[in-house]
């Protein structure tokens, strides 16, 4: 998978080590949104046809295209619906949450 | 003529990503899709409204590229002092974008927006509509349809909702001769990614609208927002066309529109309308047609 | 150097030239036009190489300065009275932003009632904007603080926004010999802005404006106050710096006339120093033991520095040329707390005059004076005097 990852960050230790102005330096993700989710995507591979169109409307961008198959970032995915509502062949389903959750 | 841009050749990179907005916002998408056409070496100016709000929560930023909040008013303003500071500069193949809403469009930051067009500044400028104050709370703005229901503008006995029609921002902005403006959805992706592509390559000033269903503000299953958004072209209370060369073009006429009825049912802020209003939308949207249909380039 | 016989606009415009901003955002306001007309000019002619930017307000004025300066290219605009309230809510936008904005402010009275003279309502009310505010006496001041902003402003210990003061038409319409400094010379002693770390680039990708919740906000406003007070040190290395390069000196926060024996001091800011210094010498020459305080920043405060010169005063005068209403002159206020806070008592007066361009004459200055040696004599008197006016309360 090739999403952007989240940064690691350290509070700064002094009111003088906080950045200059109102500036942090972009690419900087520093938190999660899995604890949004009531459901989550799963992809059937089988009957995925590789069309890309969950890849293309995912508001969040969470569905990664680079390997041979598609998978999705659960570290960002919302559990909004929108891939398994636009899949075509009806290759996603949205299964609750709970069931992942040990 | 331009290869079209389709899932299958669009860059697998985010350049916004990790962000916290709604899940389902159809304005994070067209922004998402946006970046990955403009790439790494834009500028995104983006004034107070949702998507600032849920990018730049120090200290978790989602753009990877360079990004500034505006003040609410200056969109158009920042973004063309930008792209100034940057040709000063002597940094050259950037581009110096906008992504506003449609309150900080087309109400708070219609002045700026004005004089960056009349000044012909180096910025595409998009209009994200979700046709409310969303992230205040779903307040009425300049670009709310008749009959919505929003917090400011409640429908009860006396009064159906919003009782103004949608400021005609394509038209405004094409009235200055800008170099080039488009009107687009979230539910016409492709066209939608072509339009983007286009303002690429433009001498001066573009302007794309993009219609974005808000489903936190519009009352709806945040799975449905890429449908309900082709479904608003469908049937005909949005429409796909673009100003260039100073001609307008109906990109999309259909041969018959899809019913109103089906499309504002599907809407929380819509459930209160009755037929008589939704007539209403229709001849409204008829009167609007014509004129399109009649004086617009195919 | 060239010696021109010129307006305080002018030279303002003649000191921006010098110091090759990258983009102007221009918007007209009475009595600042001549500045960004000259501007034009200057854009015009080749002689400032400057992208000039036709605003369709101030709000985008400064607006379109923040974006100009957030790519790290350097930045001017001008406003007055209406004008900087109206662009009111980007000041402390840029100033949280830490951007290195130079602003020329023609101080003017606000509406209402309408008044295009000059008084100093206007820039009272920002203040508290987090803005550098600088006061000039003369043609002269007003160019060369136009070359020393930008040098104060742009050390990466300050990066502060920056407004200078020029008192409406009084200062900004009349005209006096004014030495114009070489470009090779300004050039040597303001080199190119450098990209500063807050400010946007290709190289290292950076969000700006962000967002600061309850859990982070406090510390970023600590920050800017304790670094604009730290300022104070730049203020006074640029004013020595200055005076070496071109020969004029200025004493950096104030400067101090006549005050190491004085009984009675009078502060003012303003092209009002000027008058007040020929009271001083005719005061002087009749035995009065009076001074003067030229109060040049009010941002940042020079608490200590006044607290030194008041330190044996018997009574102290303020010279407000504006009052915040339902209280008193503003730099009275804040005078005062700089008087009580280093455990001095002498009696203080507050002189409010010049509003809506009223006429402050040295008869009026004269006044003063004499209120204030009575007052430290014993005598009782008002504190709050306004001067030069038509009728009887």
């Amino acid at each position: 998978m090739n999403k952007p990852k989240m940064k690691s960050f350290t509070e700064p230790k002094t009111v003088t080590d906080y950045p200059l102005g109102a500036t942090c330096p972009s690419d900087h993700i520093t938190s999660i949104n899995a604890g949004w989710r009531t459901y989550r995507p799963v992809i059937d591979q089988e009957k995925c046809v590789l069309c890309m169109r969950c890849f293309l409307v995912c508001p969040d961008g969470v569905i990664d295209k680079s390997s041979d198959r598609l998978e999705i970032d659960y570290d960002f995915c919302k559990g909004c619906g929108v891939c398994a509502y636009e899949c075509k062949p009806k290759a996603i389903k949205m299964v609750k949450e709970a069931e992942f959750n040990g | 003529m331009m290869p079209k841009i389709t899932a299958k050749n669009l860059t697998n990179d985010e350049l916004f990503y990790g962000h916290k907005a709604c899940g389902g916002c159809g304005e994070s998408l067209a922004v998402r899709l946006a970046m990955k056409i403009l790439g790494e070496r834009t500028f995104a100016s983006l004034p107070a409204g949702c998507m600032s709000a849920v990018s730049f929560i120090y200290p978790n930023m989602a753009f990877k590229t360079n990004a500034i909040i505006t003040p609410f008013a200056s969109t158009g303003a920042v973004a063309a002092g930008v792209a100034a500071g940057l040709k000063a500069l002597g940094i050259e193949n950037t581009y110096s974008v906008g992504f506003a809403g449609d309150g900080g469009t087309a109400d708070i930051g219609l002045q700026a927006l004005s004089g960056a067009i009349d000044r012909g500044d180096q910025i595409i400028y998009f209009c994200n509509d979700n046709e409310a104050y969303m992230n205040t709370g779903i307040q009425k703005s300049g670009l709310t349809p008749y009959g919505t229901r929003t917090t400011t503008s409640p429908a009860g006995e006396n009064l159906p909702g919003s009782v103004t029609t949608k400021k005609n921002m394509f038209e405004i902005v094409a009235a200055h001769d800008i170099a080039y403006a488009a009107t687009a959805s979230v539910g016409y992706l492709e066209d939608y990614m072509m339009k983007v592509e286009k303002a690429k390559s433009v001498k001066g000033t573009s302007y794309i609208h993009i219609l974005a269903p808000c489903p936190t503000g519009w009352g709806t299953p945040s799975e449905i927002t890429i449908s309900l958004a082709k479904e608003a072209v469908d049937c005909g209370l949005w429409y796909l066309a673009e100003y260039e060369n100073g001609e307008f073009k109906l990109n999309k006429d259909p041969k018959a529109f899809t019913p109103v009825a089906d499309y504002v049912k599907k809407q929380g802020r819509f459930k209160h309308l009755t037929e008589t209003d939704i007539e209403h939308l229709e001849t409204q949207r008829d009167k609007k047609w014509l004129k399109m249909r009649r004086d617009w380039n195919k | 150097m060239a010696r021109k016989f010129i307006s305080g606009n002018d030279a303002v415009a003649e000191g921006v030239r010098l110091a090759r901003p990258h983009v102007i955002s221009a918007y007209p306001i009475t009595p600042q036009t001549i500045v960004v007309e000259r501007l034009s000019d200057f854009c015009e002619d080749g002689s400032l190489k400057a992208i000039y930017m036709h605003v369709e307000s101030e709000h985008s004025a400064l607006a379109a300065a923040m974006g100009v300066s957030s790519v790290g290219a350097r930045a001017f605009t001008a406003t007055s009275s209406q004008g900087l309230l109206y662009m009111a809510e980007n000041l402390p936008y840029a100033s949280g932003a830490r951007m290195p904005i130079v602003m020329m402010n023609a101080n003017r009275a606000l509406a209402t009632p309408w008044n295009i003279y000059g008084d100093q309502m206007d820039s009272m009310f920002l203040l508290n904007a987090g803005w550098i505010q600088v006061y000039v006496e003369d043609a002269q001041e007003a160019l060369d603080m136009m070359i020393q902003s930008y040098k104060i402003a742009e050390d990466p210990r300050v990066m502060t926004p920056f407004m200078v003061n020029l008192d409406g038409f009084v200062l900004t319409h009349t005209y006096e010999v004014v030495d114009v400094p070489e470009q090779e010379l300004v050039d040597a002693y303001l080199p190119p802005l450098k990209l500063a770390e807050n400010m946007m680039s290709l190289e290292a990708p950076k969000s700006l404006c962000i967002t600061a919740g309850n859990n982070f906000n406090m510390e970023f406003k600590i920050k800017q106050n304790e670094e604009m007070n730290a300022s104070t040190a730049i203020i006074a290395e640029v004013d020595a710096s200055f005076a070496e390069v071109f020969g004029r000196k200025y004493h950096g926060l104030l400067e101090a006339i006549a005050c190491d024996d004085a009984e009675v001091i009078l502060i003012t800011t303003g092209s009002v120093t000027g008058t007040s210094r020929m009271i001083i010498e005719e005061y002087r020459n009749k035995g009065h033991k009076v001074g003067l305080i030229k109060l040049r920043y009010l941002r940042p405060f020079p608490t200590e520095a006044l607290a030194k010169v008041l330190k044996d005063a018997k009574a102290v005068g303020v010279v407000d040329k504006n009052i915040s209403f339902g209280y008193e002159g503003t730099i009275f206020t804040n005078v005062n707390s700089a008087i009580l806070q280093s455990g001095l008592t002498p009696k203080v007066h507050n002189f409010i005059c010049g509003l809506g361009g009223r006429d402050v004459t040295k008869e009026n200055i004269r006044e003063m004076f004499d209120a204030l040696l009575s007052s430290a004599a014993g005598d009782s008197c008002e504190k709050i005097h306004y001067m030069n006016v038509r009728c009887a309360l």
